[in-house]
């Protein structure tokens, strides 16, 4: 099923088009002519990579060989009945991640595509990433899944030091890394970001600065700076618990963390969520869907979404998971048309929990608009003006709470899950005790 | 732990056993059976009999008072002693072999868990030999120092007790034998030719332990004729079924439906179950003298059964048994509820745990920062460890428990104290009411005579350690070739919490320990604050000899800063003596605590999470602003440094 050339030489164009607008709009989110139910993110799972990265703990297997023409098509039905199920009618950014994704066939990315532009509608202007390995793709195909319709890069940098790569387990060298960004901005100017981590076993601020200052004059737009997290499971957690590496210095890593965004935002960086940075306002529209809470549907092995499954007469909002394992999930795809393995309904609270938690991420946090959007009856006000717990951490400098909304400061950023353990028992407190709102109809 | 011996009531004789302690530390090694022949004949005959017997109630009139012995074990804490218990018990067929018996006695989990007995159980065992039928009751003591009341109350059921000594005080050396039979000679005055060689692990010449209980241990000096005289020596709490009161009967006969009173309440009760324990709960008919096993009389109220009460029939009165003297504690606590809405359930499991545990002093208490609560007085630090882990285990209850104090006095000067209190000298269990030094003649604190057996080549670092906990020797004495008897005159708050685990550790295990009462002298004593960025902690108010102050507040907030988690604001750790601060530690501020990744898949796991931590913050003790977790302050008590 090859994509008509126009269509995608039409979205390589539209790519400039979109930048444009992004400008405009800002934070404010994407086009909101129609209702929110109406509309979504997709997140597309490729579930292989070549090797296990000593810190990845995802839902990725390593195959012998992939049977790619039946996890294409296997693709292109989920994400043709999950469509139909939400009732979504406009996707306003897709996303490709894994797993390595960069592994699979341009024309794998372009059936998906495709798929979801006849289920629904996929605008030209569409944001639409890929995640890419350094190693994986050469020049050719990087060109190629740009014209299947791929029109944003997301490259697993993760260091410029092959040392460090190597205790990572990845397979490229720092050189390969940045010959792939090279090649990734010549053919999508604007429209590439890279990963950096920080506070890895061993590591220590003044080279990981330099690596930063390195990056700065290699990379584009967007950056997005991950402390090491360890997960069990993993090879490097594994190896930290016997002692055979030395456990990641949390002080450090905080150093790393703060001296790195100050070196960005001087460098002309709006730092527009916990972990992301962009300018000339290259910011993902696809990660910013999670982080307002807008709908989203999850196609691939272990995929999650949240959608309102309105095609199906549904008017709650679910968090739903596919099936992890692939064979599994394909199986299931091909049986019923979908590998959904839980619906978790999502109750008001719950809702807005999330709204707190995740919007809370952001540089401009939860608008009072926005905040309204999900609960008309309780404002922000009314849930956290009178705590005095609140109250102590406005006066600490660590939160805002004014005319335009809740917010962090740029050192409460830093400290969200902390705040967090403060506002949610709030949120949950305002909750309890409002007054019933009368029964709405319908 | 030899002292008990002799202490009690008891008069009788002691059989010494010793051990090898490889064949009784609790390794997966294969239980090898001792020879067949003769002995596991006579085995199965009793195994045939007994369970033939349980079909029905037992017919305890068969057994003569001159068949039945009543013992004790008493050992050293881990030697081996509860090990043998199994082994009697095998032997006897009162539990079955073929399962892996494992401290069968030691019933509650915190025994099961530490390996330690701290309740006293009794089991009846029924013994064939030489054609007779013996009934053998075996009262299974705590090895502890903290538990040496429990020790005296069974004791007082008994005529006679097997010591076990470990002939290797650790495991993986060589027993010596030799060297321990010389030193019982030495010691007790034991002739080594009245010693049994037996290893409990493997069964080895257990059998011989029984026939020596029964040709060494005296019967019991009773009568069946005489009216009931039935002393009640420990009790248990059912909740479905009151009081379970255990009994030795000195005089006389008991059966169901029999009226009975108690000489301390004088309140009359109905026996509605008699029976023996074997060691669960077994009915008979009727328990004749000299017989030990349980009753139950509709006794409801935790203070109906007390321990050392006696027991008669209405229409013949008989002189009480001398009760026992109550044990003396002598470490205090504060306990109170975490949530003050728990009070009546906190309530209700001390009032059960101390009918189980009467050794436990309980005076309510309240303070400002804790709310209500109450003061316990325990027997040492490990039996404060085991209250709070029972009250955690087997009542669900969870508690703030503050630093172990002593019960030290004061002399006072102040004519206005002395109207309040309504005495000159007054004893302080409770640090908050500490009175100052200006109201005050003199402080005087509580001190021991402590006994430590030590192989000589620890001597120096033994002496060492004593020294640095404000001890004063009183005598030294080699009791065998390489082995010295130290004694030390102790300040008991040196050796409440720690002292026993440092010297333990300091000589690889070999040093005992044992301690008496040697009344109070005079100290220098200061009232010390723990601070919390100026907040005081009233969990951690201490009072410490002059000379220590600064060592003890530095260690302890050395410790407080390893236990106390970050928060979003630096927290200065301070000892006080009155507005003088003698130490300080910084916990520094959280700088980063933000999950890296957020995205699609990242939510429900990171909500999840959060609600978690935000469920366990509402758990956490506020001191000021600052969240300060349950463990944290047990955490600071628990180890102290010894250098």
């Amino acid at each position: 099923m090859a994509l008509p050339g126009t269509r995608a030489r039409g979205w390589a164009a539209a790519a400039k088009i979109a930048q444009r607008r992004r400008h405009a709009e800002g934070a404010r989110g994407s086009s909101s002519r129609a209702p929110p139910s109406s509309r979504a993110a997709l997140y597309v799972h490729w579930p292989y990579c070549e090797k296990r990265c000593s810190y990845c703990n995802f839902n990725k297997y390593v195959p012998c060989g992939v049977d790619e023409a039946a996890m294409r098509s296997c693709l292109v039905t989920e994400a043709q009945t999950l469509l139909r199920l939400s009732g979504v009618r406009r996707v306003e950014s897709v996303f490709f991640g894994g797993g390595t994704p960069s592994l699979a066939s341009p024309s794998t990315v372009a059936a998906v595509l495709e798929a979801v532009d006849q289920a629904a509608h996929l605008p030209a202007d569409s944001e639409v990433t890929l995640e890419a390995n350094p190693t994986s793709p050469s020049g050719a195909r990087l060109a190629a899944f740009g014209a299947a319709g791929v029109n944003r890069l997301s490259i697993g940098l993760q260091s410029l030091d092959d040392t460090e790569l190597q205790l990572l387990g990845r397979t490229h060298s720092a050189r390969d890394a940045l010959q792939t960004l090279a090649e990734a901005r010549r053919l999508f100017p604007g429209r590439v970001s890279v990963d950096l981590m920080l506070g890895l076993p061993a590591q220590q601020v003044g080279p990981w600065l330099g690596q930063l200052r390195m990056l700065l004059g290699r990379c584009d737009d967007h950056l997005s700076l991950y402390q090491l997290t360890l997960e069990r499971g993993t090879a490097l957690f594994t190896q930290v618990q016997r002692g055979t590496l030395p456990a990641p210095d949390p002080e450090l890593a905080a150093e790393m963390y703060q001296e790195g965004r100050a070196v960005l935002r001087e460098a002309g960086f709006r730092q527009y969520e916990v972990s992301n940075f962009a300018r000339n306002g290259a910011l993902s529209t696809h990660n910013w869907t999670y982080w307002q809470c807008g709908q989203y549907l999850g196609i691939g092995p272990g995929a999650h979404g949240r959608f309102v499954p309105q095609g199906a007469g549904g008017h709650t909002r679910e968090a739903r998971i596919q099936t992890l394992e692939p064979d599994n999930w394909m199986k299931e795809v091909m049986l019923f048309g979908h590998g959904t393995r839980r619906r978790v309904p999502l109750g008001q609270l719950e809702l807005l929990e999330e709204v707190l938690a995740m919007g809370l991420r952001t540089d401009v946090g939860i608008t009072h608009q926005h905040w309204q959007q999900f609960e008309p009856q309780l404002s922000l006000w009314d849930v956290f003006g009178a705590s005095q717990e609140v109250k102590a951490l406005l006066a600490q400098g660590l939160l805002l709470l004014d005319h335009r909304g809740l917010r962090c400061s740029w050192e409460g950023l830093a400290v969200l899950d902390s705040l967090l353990l403060t506002l949610l028992p709030r949120l949950q407190e305002a909750w309890q005790q409002r007054t019933p709102s009368p029964v709405q109809g319908g | 732990m030899w002292t008990p011996v002799g202490r009690g009531r008891w008069h009788g004789r002691a059989l010494t056993v010793w051990a090898t302690s490889a064949a009784h530390r609790g390794r997966l090694e294969p239980r090898l059976t001792p020879s067949r022949g003769a002995a596991a004949k006579s085995r199965t005959a009793d195994r045939l009999y007994s369970s033939a017997d349980r079909k029905e109630k037992i017919d305890m009139s068969r057994f003569s008072v001159e068949n039945i012995r009543n013992f004790s074990i008493i050992a050293h804490v881990d030697h081996g002693k509860s090990t043998l218990a199994d082994r009697l018990l095998e032997l006897t067929g009162t539990i079955d072999k073929t399962k892996n018996n494992k401290q069968v006695l030691d019933k509650l989990q915190v025994e099961r868990e530490r390996g330690i007995t701290v309740k006293a159980q009794t089991a009846s065992l029924f013994y064939n030999c030489e054609g007779k039928q013996y009934l053998l009751n075996l009262i299974d003591t705590p090895g502890h120092v903290d538990f040496s009341y429990e020790v005296s109350r069974s004791l007082s059921a008994c005529q006679g007790v097997l010591l076990v000594v470990d002939a290797n005080e650790i495991d993986l050396k060589n027993a010596d034998p030799a060297r321990v039979e010389k030193q019982i000679e030495k010691v007790f005055d034991i002739p080594s030719d009245e010693c049994i060689k037996i290893s409990a692990k493997l069964g080895t010449n257990v059998e011989r332990v029984l026939q020596a209980v029964i040709e060494r241990i005296p019967p019991p000096k009773v009568h069946r004729k005489n009216p009931l005289k039935a002393l009640v020596f420990d009790s248990t709490f059912d909740q479905y079924r009151g009081v379970i009161a255990n009994v030795a009967l000195f005089d006389g006969v008991v059966s169901k439906g029999d009226k009975i009173i108690s000489a301390h309440t004088k309140k009359t009760y109905e026996v509605n179950e008699v029976g023996v324990l074997n060691p669960n709960e077994q009915p008979t008919h009727k328990l004749y003298a000299g017989q030990v096993g349980y009753l139950i009389a509709g006794m409801k109220d935790v203070t109906e059964a007390q321990i050392g009460d006696t027991l008669y029939l209405p229409k013949q009165p008989v002189e009480p048994l001398p009760g026992f003297k109550s044990a003396k504690p002598m470490v205090f606590a504060g306990m109170y509820p975490i949530d003050q809405s728990e009070y009546n359930n906190l309530k209700s499991a001390v009032e059960k745990l101390t009918i189980n545990d009467s050794s436990v002093t309980v005076h309510r208490d309240s303070s400002l920062a804790l709310g209500a609560g109450w003061r316990l007085g325990f027997l040492g630090l490990l039996h404060m460890e085991v209250f709070n882990q029972r009250l955690e285990q087997e009542y669900n209850a969870s508690v703030i428990l503050t630093t172990p104090t002593v019960p030290y006095k004061a002399v006072l000067s102040s004519a206005k104290l002395i109207k309040e209190y309504r005495e000159k000298e007054i004893t302080i269990i409770n640090p908050a009411q500490f009175p100052d030094k200006s109201k005050v003649t003199e402080y005087l604190e509580p001190v021991i005579l402590g006994t430590i057996i030590t192989p000589d080549e620890y001597t120096g670092k033994v002496m060492m350690l004593c020294q640095a906990r404000r001890a004063v020797q009183k005598n030294m004495m080699y009791i065998d070739q390489n082995r010295v008897m130290l004694k030390y005159l102790f300040p008991l708050n040196e050796i409440v919490v720690d002292f026993y685990d440092s010297l333990k550790s300091l000589s690889s295990g070999y040093a005992s320990f044992d301690y008496e009462d040697a009344g109070y002298q005079t100290a220098d004593l200061v009232k010390m604050d723990i601070l919390l960025n100026g907040n005081l902690v009233e969990e951690l108010v201490t009072i410490v000899h002059k000379d220590k102050a600064h060592t003890v507040g530095k260690a302890i907030c050395e410790r407080l800063k390893d236990s106390l988690p970050r928060q979003l604001f630096e927290i200065a750790i301070q000892a006080a003596i009155g507005s003088k601060i003698i130490a300080r530690e910084t916990v520094k501020a959280y700088r980063k605590n933000v999950l890296a990744k957020c995205y699609g898949g990242d939510i429900t796991r990171k909500m999840k999470l959060l609600k978690r931590q935000a469920e366990g913050k509402k758990k956490l003790r506020k001191i000021g602003n600052i969240e300060v977790p349950k463990d944290a302050f047990i955490k600071v008590l628990r180890t102290q440094p010894d250098k």
